[in-house]
């Protein structure tokens, strides 16, 4: 399956938000969970990640702090700030209005 | 697995990724180790699923995404990074930071030396303000901030204590020269001495400042480009001063003082004299962060005065209207051709010497050999009456000055000429402007030296 570039980056904000909601977590492990939750078929390019994270850092609905990994590394771990819980709650308002509608639409045009 | 064995090249090729990727201007310091990171745990990941590390490697570049796409997605989010910023920013080198550091320390300690310099003198009663005293202000103007100025090049280039003697002798010679001179008051010779000065002692500054390069055509060329910054600074610098003077005085007017000894006395002496400094070193430290402002303008106003040079041409030629020989107008073609010269040399200054000729040379070539028919024109016009001038200091100063200039520019047009038509060297032409430059400031220092005797101190 190919998903189209501007689904992927539009899935994107949702995504993120809905994997720092489960606890912080650092770029690496973001991209792996979207793998994981797609079963494979959401195919990030890695680097992509970082500009959206600090797109999204910048508007203050994450937020950073430097600590390390297992092996010692410096590694940037992201959370939620409230105001991300609050961004998360109205992105998927608005992702169920469109899914819902799509739901009516392919009841009635390919019912199988 | 035998990965210890081979981790010096897989270390050389995560180096030399970080490498490319600190290129990018869009992706800064804590950027390439935040992607530096996520390319370590994809390559464990990767090594651990049973690929060699070779591979590895080049999945996990993969993955990342290509490098322009990459910047391109982080200069969208991270656009100020886009702009150099001069303000220097400390780049985390410690031993780089300890120099910025003592620099900043000397430099405030110049500018504030010739900041108080200039009211040196007024311990003495002499005042600035003071009309029978501005001549002796007019003549040792250069004294007040050219030695910290020189200072400045010493310490920052490391020259040794020898090459310090030298450069204080002429400095130390034209002190005595300009105070010691019986000037008439007010006369012609005191004028133009305090206004050749500056362009005599230029020099010293120059020898300075290419820190014992002066005589590779590099270091002048070098020195050049400092010049024409420094002016660019100053002017820039100059109208902050004026905005805070302004300010100064209005809030203090706004409650009914009038602090006027404040800007005359303090505010625009001193910070005249310290503003030198300063930007001096603004045009050090920008070097290499920064885009050069000289040569754009000089790209900017080469066809603007080419074109008016040419209409001007044509509107005599077509009207026949002789050129009105009034007091200034040797001067004023003086000047063109001063900044001729300038736009000559600071578009060479920013030239590819390599380079083959192209359509700006062209219209170089185009704007000297105009300029140099309408300073042929003036010249004309003023010789014809020159006995009824009669010789005074003022006119051959400004006749000597043109002469130069003019020897200047037809032998660059006779090289610009040889480079556009047979394809010689550019280099040719770069080493005529800048053997040239040490005449100016000889003919400057003959007038200061040699017209008060000559004309009799009037």
């Amino acid at each position: 399956m190919d998903l189209r570039k501007d689904l992927v980056a539009a899935s994107a904000t949702p995504l993120v938000l809905a994997i720092l909601a489960e606890g912080e977590s650092y770029g690496y492990a973001i991209i792996k969970r979207v793998s994981e939750l797609s079963g494979g078929h959401l195919n990030w390019t890695d680097g992509m990640l970082y500009p959206v994270l600090h797109r999204l850092e910048r508007h203050g609905l994450v937020a950073s702090k430097w600590g390390s990994s297992e092996s010692g590394r410096r590694r940037k771990y992201y959370h939620l700030t409230t105001e991300g819980r609050r961004e998360l709650e109205a992105e998927r308002k608005r992702w169920q209005t469109v899914d819902q509608a799509l739901h009516r639409i392919w009841m009635k045009a390919c019912p199988t | 697995m035998s990965a210890g064995r081979d981790h010096a090249p897989l270390e050389e090729q995560i180096g030399q990724w970080r490498a490319y990727l600190r290129r990018r201007r869009a992706i800064n310091g804590p950027d390439v180790e935040e992607l530096e990171a996520h390319l370590r745990d994809q390559l464990g990941a990767l090594t651990q699923a049973g690929l060699v590390e070779d591979e590895a490697f080049l999945v996990a570049v993969k993955r990342m995404g290509s490098l322009d796409a990459l910047s391109r997605e982080f200069a969208r989010e991270h656009s100020e990074r886009l702009w150099k910023q001069l303000v220097i920013a400390p780049d985390g080198d410690a031993a780089r930071e300890t120099v910025t550091h003592t620099e900043t320390l000397v430099v405030c300690a110049l500018a504030a030396s010739a900041a108080l310099a200039i009211k040196i003198p007024a311990l003495f009663g002499l005042q600035l303000g003071d009309d029978a005293d501005q001549p002796f202000y007019a003549r040792n103007a250069s004294f007040f901030v050219l030695p910290f100025l020189t200072g400045y090049f010493v310490w920052k280039r490391g020259m040794d204590l020898r090459h310090c003697i030298w450069l204080a002798v002429p400095l130390i010679a034209a002190v005595a020269v300009v105070n010691t001179v019986p000037f008439t008051r007010g006369s012609d010779t005191e004028a133009l001495s305090a206004l050749h000065l500056p362009i005599a002692l230029w020099l010293v500054v120059g020898i300075a400042c290419a820190g014992g390069r002066w005589f590779e055509g590099g270091g002048r060329m070098d020195f050049v480009r400092f010049s024409g910054e420094l002016f660019i600074y100053y002017v820039l610098i100059a109208l902050g001063g004026g905005v805070l003077t302004a300010f100064t005085m209005m809030m203090f007017a706004a409650i009914g003082l009038k602090p006027e000894w404040i800007a005359e006395d303090w505010l625009i002496p001193c910070g005249a004299m310290g503003a030198v400094i300063v930007g001096s070193w603004l045009v050090e430290a920008k070097q290499s962060v920064i885009e050069n402002m000289a040569p754009v303008l000089t790209r900017l106003f080469t066809p603007l005065f080419t074109i008016v040079l040419l209409v001007f041409l044509a509107t005599m030629a077509w009207t026949g209207r002789p050129i009105d020989i009034q007091r200034n107008v040797l001067i004023a073609f003086d000047l063109l051709l001063v900044l001729v010269v300038g736009l000559v040399l600071y578009s060479a200054s920013a030239r590819d010497p390599e380079a083959p000729p192209n359509l700006f040379d062209g219209l170089q070539l185009l704007l000297i050999m105009s300029a140099l028919v309408v300073d042929a024109v003036a010249l004309a016009a003023i010789a014809s009456r020159i006995s009824e001038f009669g010789f005074t200091p003022n006119r051959v100063a400004a006749l000597g000055e043109n002469l130069i200039l003019l020897v200047n520019l037809a032998w660059s047009a006779w090289l610009y000429a040889a480079f556009l038509r047979v394809g010689k060297q550019f280099r040719a032409l770069e080493a005529w402007q800048t053997t040239y430059l040490p005449v100016y400031s000889i003919w400057a220092a003959l007038v200061v030296v040699l017209f008060p005797p000559l004309f009799a101190y009037a």
